[in-house]
Formats: C-alpha cells, sequence, structure tokens
C-alpha cells in the first residue's frame, strides 16, 4: 500500500486520528519544554553532529579501534555484510548453547533484519521484553514508532490483549494493573532465558564499551540473569570517546520523551567470570548510503524518534502507513536507500517543512534530503514522477481557473512539466477544497493598466 | 518615485499574479509607501518550484535562466512570498554562464517582511488595524528563509511578521496553541496526499477558530489558498488577507 492510501485509511477513524496527533504532539511539547531548560541546547546539537561527522569520515579506523578494544576486553566481536548474515550469526550462538528461548530488549537493528521471524521458523521462542514491544508482539505487529512501539494502540485495547493473553481482568485499563502483569509475565521469561539480546545505543571506540539505553531496565535484567549476552549493532553507531556521551546521553532522552536522562544507561565493557558477551557490528546498506554524498549524514541518527513525534505527516498517519522498519522522515530517507522502488513514495509524504531538521539532536537535514531523494526517484521510477505530476497540474491548473491563465504565462510555466500531466481527469484539490475566486484581471494586466 | 533609491525587482509568483492580484498591488503600493523605486519585470514567469518539490528540479533549468536574467541587474528583488523566494535562493539548479549573476541573486532576493524589517530597517508603523490576527506561518518562510524562531529550537524568540503588525493601532496579535505548525498545503503534496493535507488544513483552522481569530493572515498565498479553500468549502467564519494587504490597508 502507498502511504496516500494507508494515510487516507488512517484517518478514516477521525477520533482516534486525532488522539494519535495530540498523544505525539504531547511528548514533542515536552521535548519543547526540557530543552530550553538547557541554555546551551543548540551548542550540544551542534557538537553531536560535529562528532558524528567525524565518525562518518572515519568510520573503517573507528571500527577497528572499537574491535581491538572489545576483543582486549574479552567481547567476542562478528561482522555481519547484511541481515542475513546477522540472522546466521545469532541463530548459531544460540544453537552452540543449545538454547531454545531467548529474551530480547529493544533493537530496531534486529526489527530491520527480520531477527524475529527467522528465529522463530528455527524453532526459537523469541520474548521482547520491553512492554510496548511486548504488546505489539502478542498482536503480531511491528512496532509502530522506534521509541514509543505501541503508542497507535489505546489503553482499552491493550487491557483487551492483556485479558486475552495474560488473563487480567476484563475491562481493567488502569495502566498499574496492566504494567504489573506484563511484569510477572515477564519475570518467568527472564528467569528462562540462557541467551539475552540487546540493541546498542552508542560504542565507544577508545574503550571497546558499549552501552545500551532503557527505560524499564529490561536489558539489563536480560543480561545479568542469561549466560550469553548478544548485542547487535549498526555500524554506525559508534562514537570516538567515552567522554562524547556526555553529549549524547544529554540529547538522547531529551529529545525521545522530554525526560533529563533515560532511566538506564549501561555500559557493557566485559563478560562476567563464565559468561559471554557477543557483539554483532552490521552493515545491512550502511557503506551503500555512507557512499551517497546526499544522504550519507542521515547515519548520524541516534534513533530518538523527535522527528516523529513533531512530524505532522507522521503524527496522522501512524507509523504503519510508511511500510518500513524505520518510519517517519528518518525512515523516509534511510528506506529509499535499502529498496528504492518499494519505498517510493516516502520521500513524497512530507510537505517539506522542515520541522523535522529542526528538532533532530544531530542536526541530520531531513527535509533537505526528502527533497534529495524525490530527485533521485522520479529518475529511475518516472512512473511514480508521472503519477505526481498528472496529479500536480490536475489540482492545480487543469481547472475552469487555467483557462483564465493567460497564455504566456501558463505557456512557460508549463513547457517544464510533462505532456502527460496537463490532462488528466481527477481532480483532488476540489474534494474538500474551493478554489480561489477568479479575478477579473491578473496583477499583469492591472500594472500594465496603472503603472505602465 | 524617488529615483535615487535602490531599484526593486517585483517578482509576483505566479499563481498571486493570476489569482490574487490584489496581494500583488498592495505589495508595490506598500513599496512605494516606503519610498522604494519598484519595477515590475513583465516578462516574469513560474519560478518552477511546482515541478522541482514534485522531483523535477533538473527540469527547471530553462525557468531557472530566464529568471535570473530578467532580475539580475534590480538592486533587490522582493517577493511577496516566502517560499517562492526560497526556491530561488536553494533549489534552482546550477545555471552555467550565469553563476555570479546566481549568487547576486541569492543575496539580494528577499521575502517582502524581511525586507522590510532587515533592509528598510523599519521599525515603527502608524497604522489603525482594529482585529483579532491570527498568523500563519508558511513553513518555507518560517524554517527555510527564518523569518521567525522555530519552536523546535532554543534560540531568542523573534518573528519578523509580528514586529510589523503589532506597530498597528487596535491589532491583537492572536498566540495559537500550535505556534508554527504546517497547514498541509506542500504544493503536490495537496493533491497526492489530498487526505492528509485536508486533516492538517482543518487542524490549523481549527486553532485559529478556537483562540477567535478574525483575520488570518501570512506571507504566503500557497498556505492561504488551501486554508480558504476548506474554509469556505466548510462554511467556517474567518477572513483570510495576506500581510502586504493588511499593512497597505493600515498604513495610509
Amino acid at each position: 500500500m502507498s502511504h496516500p492510501q494507508a494515510a487516507t485509511e488512517f484517518l478514516k477513524d477521525q477520533a482516534k486520528a486525532k488522539w494519535h496527533d495530540e498523544t505525539l504532539w504531547f511528548v514533542r511539547d515536552k521535548r519543547d519544554r526540557i530543552s530550553k531548560t538547557i541554555p546551551e541546547w543548540e551548542e550540544l546539537r551542534n557538537l553531536a553532529s560535529q562528532i558524528k561527522e567525524n565518525v562518518l569520515s572515519q568510520l573503517d579506523v573507528y571500527l577497528e579501534e572499537f574491535e581491538q578494544n572489545a576483543q582486549k576486553n574479552g567481547i567476542q566481536v562478528h561482522w555481519a555484510k547484511d541481515a542475513e548474515e546477522h540472522n546466521e550469526i545469532v541463530l548459531s550462538i544460540l544453537q552452540k548453547q543449545k538454547c531454545r528461548a531467548i529474551v530480547k530488549s529493544k533493537s530496531i537493528l534486529t526489527e530491520e533484519c527480520h531477527l524475529n521471524p527467522y528465529l522463530e521458523k528455527n524453532g526459537i521462542e523469541v520474548v521482547d521484553t520491553d512492554l510496548g514491544e511486548r504488546i505489539v508482539q502478542f498482536l503480531n505487529q511491528p512496532p509502530s514508532h522506534i521509541v514509543l512501539p505501541a503508542i497507535h494502540l489505546k489503553k482499552g485495547e491493550i487491557s483487551e490483549l492483556f485479558h486475552e493473553k495474560l488473563h487480567t481482568q476484563k475491562g481493567n485499563e488502569d495502566p498499574t494493573y496492566l504494567t504489573h502483569a506484563a511484569r510477572l509475565h515477564l519475570r518467568e521469561k527472564f528467569l528462562k532465558a540462557k541467551v539475552a539480546i540487546t540493541g546498542v545505543n552508542f560504542a565507544v571506540a577508545e574503550t571497546g564499551e558499549f552501552v545500551v539505553c532503557t527505560n524499564e531496565g529490561n536489558a539489563d535484567m536480560g543480561v545479568h540473569l542469561a549466560d550469553v549476552h548478544i548485542a547487535c549493532m549498526g555500524i554506525e553507531k559508534i562514537i570516538p570517546r567515552r567522554k562524547d556521551l556526555g553529549v549524547f546521553l544529554r540529547l538522547l532522552a531529551r529529545s525521545a520523551t522530554g525526560q533529563p536522562v533515560t532511566n538506564y544507561n549501561s555500559h557493557f565493557r566485559s563478560p562476567s567470570p563464565g559468561k559471554e558477551i557477543h557483539l554483532i557490528l552490521v552493515d545491512n546498506g550502511r557503506t551503500a548510503q555512507l557512499a551517497r554524498e546526499k544522504f550519507r549524514n542521515s547515519l548520524k541518527c541516534i534513533r530518538c524518534g523527535a522527528c516523529m513525534n513533531t512530524c505532522p505527516i507522521y503524527r496522522r498517519s501512524g507509523g504503519y502507513s510508511y511500510g518500513s522498519t524505520v518510519p517517519g522522515p528518518i525512515g523516509s530517507i534511510l528506506s529509499p536507500g535499502l529498496d528504492m522502488k518499494k519505498h517510493s513514495t516516502l520521500p513524497f509524504a512530507s510537505t517539506l517543512c522542515g520541522s523535522c531538521s529542526d528538532v533532530c539532536p544531530v542536526k541530520i537535514n531531513i527535509h533537505e534530503q526528502l527533497y534529495e531523494w524525490r530527485q533521485e526517484i522520479t529518475k529511475t521510477h518516472g512512473e511514480l514522477g508521472k503519477g505526481l505530476s498528472m496529479k500536480l497540474a490536475n489540482g492545480i491548473f487543469k481547472s475552469p481557473l487555467a483557462y483564465k491563465i493567460s497564455g504566456n504565462l501558463m505557456r512557460a510555466a508549463l513547457k517544464t512539466l510533462p505532456k502527460s500531466l496537463i490532462y488528466h481527469p481527477i481532480n483532488s484539490w476540489g474534494k474538500g477544497r474551493n478554489l480561489p475566486e477568479t479575478p477579473n484581471e491578473s496583477f499583469k494586466d492591472w500594472y500594465q493598466r496603472n503603472r505602465k | 518615485m524617488n529615483l535615487t533609491s535602490p531599484h526593486i525587482g517585483l517578482f509576483i509568483p505566479c499563481y498571486v499574479d493570476q489569482f490574487y492580484p490584489k496581494v500583488g498591488i498592495a505589495t508595490l503600493e506598500l513599496l512605494e509607501k516606503f519610498g522604494c523605486q519598484v519595477s515590475f519585470p513583465l516578462g516574469q514567469t513560474c519560478c518552477g518550484q511546482p515541478m522541482a518539490n514534485a522531483g523535477y528540479e533538473r527540469d527547471t533549468v530553462g525557468t531557472a535562466r530566464h529568471f535570473i536574467e530578467l532580475f539580475k541587474d534590480f538592486d533587490y528583488i522582493v517577493a511577496p512570498s516566502g517560499s517562492c523566494v526560497l526556491h530561488v535562493k536553494e533549489h534552482f539548479p546550477v545555471i552555467s554562464g550565469l553563476e555570479k549573476e546566481q549568487q547576486e541573486i541569492h543575496d539580494k532576493i528577499f521575502e517582502l517582511t524581511e525586507f522590510l524589517t532587515d533592509i528598510l530597517n523599519v521599525n515603527h508603523l502608524s497604522g489603525r488595524f482594529p482585529h483579532k490576527v491570527g498568523y500563519h506561518a508558511s513553513c518555507h518562510g518560517q524554517r527555510g528563509l527564518r523569518l521567525a524562531s522555530s519552536s523546535e529550537m532554543n534560540s531568542t524568540p523573534f518573528n519578523k511578521a509580528k514586529s510589523l503588525l503589532e506597530n498597528l493601532e487596535g491589532l491583537e496579535w492572536i498566540t495559537l496553541s500550535r505556534t508554527d505548525e504546517c497547514c498541509g498545503f506542500g504544493g503536490t503534496f495537496s493533491v497526492t496526499e489530498e487526505a492528509l493535507s485536508l486533516r492538517m488544513g482543518r487542524d490549523r483552522l481549527d486553532d485559529h477558530a478556537q483562540h477567535e481569530v478574525e483575520i488570518l493572515t501570512g506571507g504566503d498565498m500557497s498556505c492561504i489558498m488551501h486554508l480558504q479553500g476548506i474554509a469556505s468549502r466548510e462554511g467556517r467564519n474567518v477572513k483570510f488577507m495576506h500581510l502586504a494587504e493588511i499593512l497597505n490597508q493600515a498604513i495610509q
């Protein structure tokens, strides 16, 4: 389904769409207020952006430095060129451990690699331990937001789901009650899992340690109870020095949820005696994106989700309308690099309002990259471009008004448009909007009568 | 007309020329009231923005070349549109042989309010406009040209339109719940993502209505055309004026 179709579906339930918009706006507003309590906020964004610029400019050097230091610490480092290799590495570790059930804290990378279905196909029970992720897992849905995976669901829906899956009281929507039920359910899973999988928020080259940020402490709970910890990270998650965390951790939680800091920022450096840490470094299209000059700094992203919360499109169309692992503005510049055909409507699912770029803690010029992807997509997917242009010309130009438009001007404007767009039967403009009243003369006519 | 003052080329966006001549007239008369020497080059056409935003920037070379040749000799270029000015500055393809002129145009083209506040240094106006006015910040003016501080950023608040309008006697500047959210016009977006575009427009109109705005104004008629189109279809009770119209009407 294209983004416009999915958005139209989402907007059919007007009350829910309004609630979704207001819920995410609440998060954005909270982020605004807390960011304004930090006088050096804009300076922090600049610093974060520059640190990432430096990382991207010598990613190979930092990755090798990190690998060496991590190995010195006793971490087993693996390299995966794509999702398939990543999944195979995870499975091979599990098979070696004879492990049939794992717990996993939030990791967008494993979503990107579709790890869960892969492991399940191979007979492994996967339990997502982040509360929001567990909820969507019960529903066989992917997360609809990278920080707030179940933000599209209201508490009544979760109450019903928990009644079915966890046998909670029917109709009890009390969040504390429901959370407690999830906690008891997950506790059992934690105790049984021999292997815990986590994502990685930051990997520090100079020390070979990595940092995992969660609000629920579920990564720590999983890792400390298990014998083996598998951490999966995209290769762009490197930062040079431990002290750089002072920049990123301040930005991350404030941008994501408006909190001063994430509840648990856990540093993993060496396995405990008798235990193992495996770290998988995954490319999966990242080096290809790094090679695209106009799009490379999309790799600065720290996955805070602020661009989703601020995006007027995301708020009113929901995460699933994007049909990509990372939805919203940042997803719309990352996903076409992975599969341009599949994601060809995403860069057009924007008014180029620029709010995403102004909210981004690492100053990715998201809306400018959306514009640039449009230029790329129309080169290779002409049909889509034609479709868009047809609708455009139809809506704006092909109307009784268009006939009023003075010949020279209109012809000059239309000269650059594909021919096919000028003729199209459907008028999208007029479904919910009137056209402006047609004046008797153009400005040019008036000017010639009055000033020449 | 003051012939010693800088010569201003008036750039009137194509849809303003055709649908909103009164905005063009207000802009011209307003600039003349400030003693400017203004000419409207008759050969002007569309700046190419609809094509570029639809992914066809490469097809706008002819349009851009024409624009540069037409406007290159003016001291300043002024337009009552943040969006079209931003397009000329940021999204013209590089025109070979005219690189120098193109850079000069980048530096001497201004949206109307920023020309008044930053070049003419207007900081006091005498005029009267006794109405509750709601301001719609066009995104391209707001975050593209930085005509006002953006709500996302931690910077000293400013708003060039407000600094002009608040001089007018009787004008009540209405503070909205969401001060700079997009209206959902977005050029091609308004037809390709029609459902979203309408929802966004209605939400903006609701914000103005909840704050009892009488007159909704802004610096870009494209946003206003979209909002007015919805309001008029739905019989909403709000009037629409471009900033230039308010200033020109208020200042005698």
